[in-house]
C-alpha cells in the first residue's frame, strides 16, 4: 500500500480533516438554530468538548441484547464515514478518482443506516428497537429517491460512475444545477439529506419528545462520542457530495477559495434552515411525500435528463 | 486528570429526574433553557436518557414509593456522575419532612453533590449553584 493513500484517509480528505471540520460545523448549526430563538448558544469548541468528555466516560453495556454489535456499530458506522469522505474529498481536492466509485459511496452510505439499525436493535430496549424500527422506515422511504437523484449527474455527464468525471463534464458544460432536472436533483437530493442525517423534519427515528433519542438511548461513554462524532462528520460528507455533482466542485485559484467556501456554507445553513423551520412528521407523512411525491417528480428528472434538459 | 475535568466542566449534560414534585421546581428548570437564561451558554443541555447524563438533577421530595426508582437510576448512570438535587424538598424535605411515607435521610438513597435550596430556586440560583460545581472541576 502507498504511504499517501493511508494520508488520504487518516489526514486529509478523511479522518482528521472531516472530523474537525465536522465538529466545527457542529458549533454553526448550534449557533444558528440558537440564534433563531433569540438564545446565545454554545461557545465555540463546545463540540469538542462534548466528544472528548464522552471519550472519557464509562461505557455501559446493556444485560440483555447482542453486546458485542452493540458496541461495534457506532466504530463501523464511523468506518463507513471515514472511508466515503476520503473517496469524496480525493475526487475533490486531488482529482482522483476510479471508476464506478459513486456506486461505492451510495452504497457505504446505506451500510451507514444499517449500523443505525443494527446498533439500535441490539441494546434490547423498547425505545431503542422502536428507534431502529422507524430508522428501517425512513431507510425505505428515502432510498430510491436517493438513488434516482444520483442518477441525474451520471445521465447528464454521459453515463460516467466517476467521481472526477463528473466534475470535469460540469468545468466544460456549466454546472448540474443549471439545467432543469438538475435544479429538481438538488431539492430532492437536499430533502433525502435532511433524512439520512435523520435532521428535522425528518427526525422521526431519535425524536427527542418521544422516544428519547431513539437508537442511542442506551450508548454511553465512547461508543456514543463516535454517534456524535458520526453526526458531525455527515455534515461534511454530504454538503461536499452535492458540491461534487451539482454545484461543481471546489475550485482553488485566487478568488474560487472565496466562492468554494460559500458554496460549502451556503449548502450547510439551507439545511439548518430547513430544520429550524420544520417541525418534526409523522413517518406515514414521511413516507407519503417519499414515495407519493418525490419518487414519481425524480422519477420525471432522470427522463428530463436523458433527453438532455 | 486534570484536562478531562476542565472538558467536564465545559460539557454538562443534565438528566432530570422528578420524584414526587409540586412542579414548581420543574417549571424554574425549564425556565433555564429559554432565551433570558439560555443555560447552553455554558454547553449544558437536558438530554433524553440517564445512560448519557453527567449530572442527575432532583427535584421534589424523596418518599417511600419512589426511592427504589432513584436508587436504580442511579445505578443505570455512566460514571462519573453528578447528583445536584434542587428545592427545598431535597434540602430538608420541605413542610413534608414529618409526613409517615418520607425518606428521613436522602443520603441513604443516594449521595447528593450539591443542593440548590429554594422553593422553588430563582434560576439565577440555580446558575450560580451550577457555577459552583464547575469550580470544582476546574479547582
Amino acid at each position: 500500500m502507498k504511504p499517501e493513500l493511508l494520508f488520504y484517509l487518516l489526514v486529509f480528505p478523511g479522518f482528521l480533516f472531516t472530523a474537525i471540520l465536522g465538529l466545527t460545523v457542529g458549533w454553526i448549526d448550534r449557533k444558528v438554530s440558537a440564534r433563531f430563538q433569540y438564545r446565545v448558544g454554545p461557545p465555540f469548541l463546545q463540540n469538542f468538548n462534548d466528544f472528548f468528555k464522552l471519550l472519557g466516560k464509562e461505557t455501559l453495556i446493556v444485560k440483555e441484547g447482542a453486546a458485542s454489535i452493540f458496541i461495534a456499530a457506532p466504530f463501523i458506522a464511523f468506518a463507513m464515514l471515514v472511508l466515503v469522505s476520503a473517496i469524496i474529498g480525493t475526487a475533490l481536492f486531488f482529482g482522483i478518482s476510479f471508476g464506478g466509485d459513486i456506486i461505492v459511496v451510495m452504497y457505504l452510505l446505506m451500510l451507514f443506516s444499517v449500523m443505525v439499525i443494527l446498533g439500535g436493535s441490539a441494546s434490547g430496549n423498547v425505545y431503542s428497537s422502536l428507534g431502529a424500527g422507524r430508522e428501517i422506515k425512513l431507510l425505505l422511504a428515502d432510498e430510491l429517491v436517493f438513488i434516482l437523484v444520483l442518477l441525474i449527474p451520471i445521465i447528464k455527464s454521459g453515463y460516467q460512475l466517476d467521481l472526477q468525471k463528473i466534475i470535469a463534464y460540469q468545468e466544460a458544460n456549466g454546472m448540474m444545477v443549471s439545467s432543469v432536472s438538475g435544479i429538481i436533483g438538488f431539492i430532492f437530493a437536499l430533502l433525502c439529506i435532511q433524512a439520512k442525517m435523520t435532521l428535522p423534519p425528518f427526525h422521526i427515528p431519535e425524536a427527542e419528545t418521544e422516544i428519547v433519542e431513539g437508537p442511542f438511548i442506551e450508548y454511553s461513554g465512547p461508543p456514543l462520542g463516535f454517534w456524535k462524532l458520526n453526526h458531525f462528520m455527515m455534515f461534511v460528507v454530504f454538503p461536499f457530495m452535492l458540491i461534487l455533482l451539482f454545484w461543481g466542485g471546489f475550485n482553488f485559484e485566487g478568488i474560487g477559495i472565496l466562492w468554494s467556501v460559500l458554496k460549502y456554507l451556503l449548502i450547510v445553513v439551507l439545511m439548518i434552515i430547513i430544520k429550524n423551520t420544520n417541525p418534526r412528521i409523522r413517518i406515514d407523512t414521511a413516507l407519503n411525500f417519499f414515495w407519493k411525491y418525490a419518487t414519481p417528480i425524480s422519477l420525471i428528472a432522470v427522463i428530463l435528463s436523458v433527453f438532455g434538459f | 486528570m486534570g484536562w478531562y475535568n476542565k472538558r467536564l466542566a465545559k460539557s454538562i449534560w443534565v438528566f432530570h429526574v422528578s420524584v414526587s414534585p409540586c412542579n414548581n421546581c420543574d417549571i424554574e428548570i425549564l425556565d433555564l433553557l429559554t432565551p433570558k437564561y439560555d443555560i447552553e451558554r455554558f454547553g449544558i443541555k437536558l438530554v433524553g436518557s440517564i445512560r448519557h447524563a453527567d449530572v442527575l438533577l432532583v427535584s421534589g421530595v424523596i418518599n417511600q414509593k419512589v426511592a427504589p426508582k432513584l436508587k436504580q437510576i442511579y445505578s443505570q448512570a455512566a460514571r462519573p456522575i453528578f447528583v445536584v438535587g434542587v428545592g427545598t424538598c431535597p434540602a430538608s424535605g420541605c413542610c413534608f419532612k414529618d409526613s409517615y411515607n418520607v425518606v428521613k435521610k436522602r443520603d441513604d438513597i443516594i449521595p447528593f453533590d450539591l443542593i440548590i435550596p429554594g422553593c422553588p430556586p430563582k434560576p439565577e440560583a440555580m446558575i450560580e449553584g451550577v457555577a459552583k460545581l464547575m469550580g470544582v472541576l476546574n479547582a
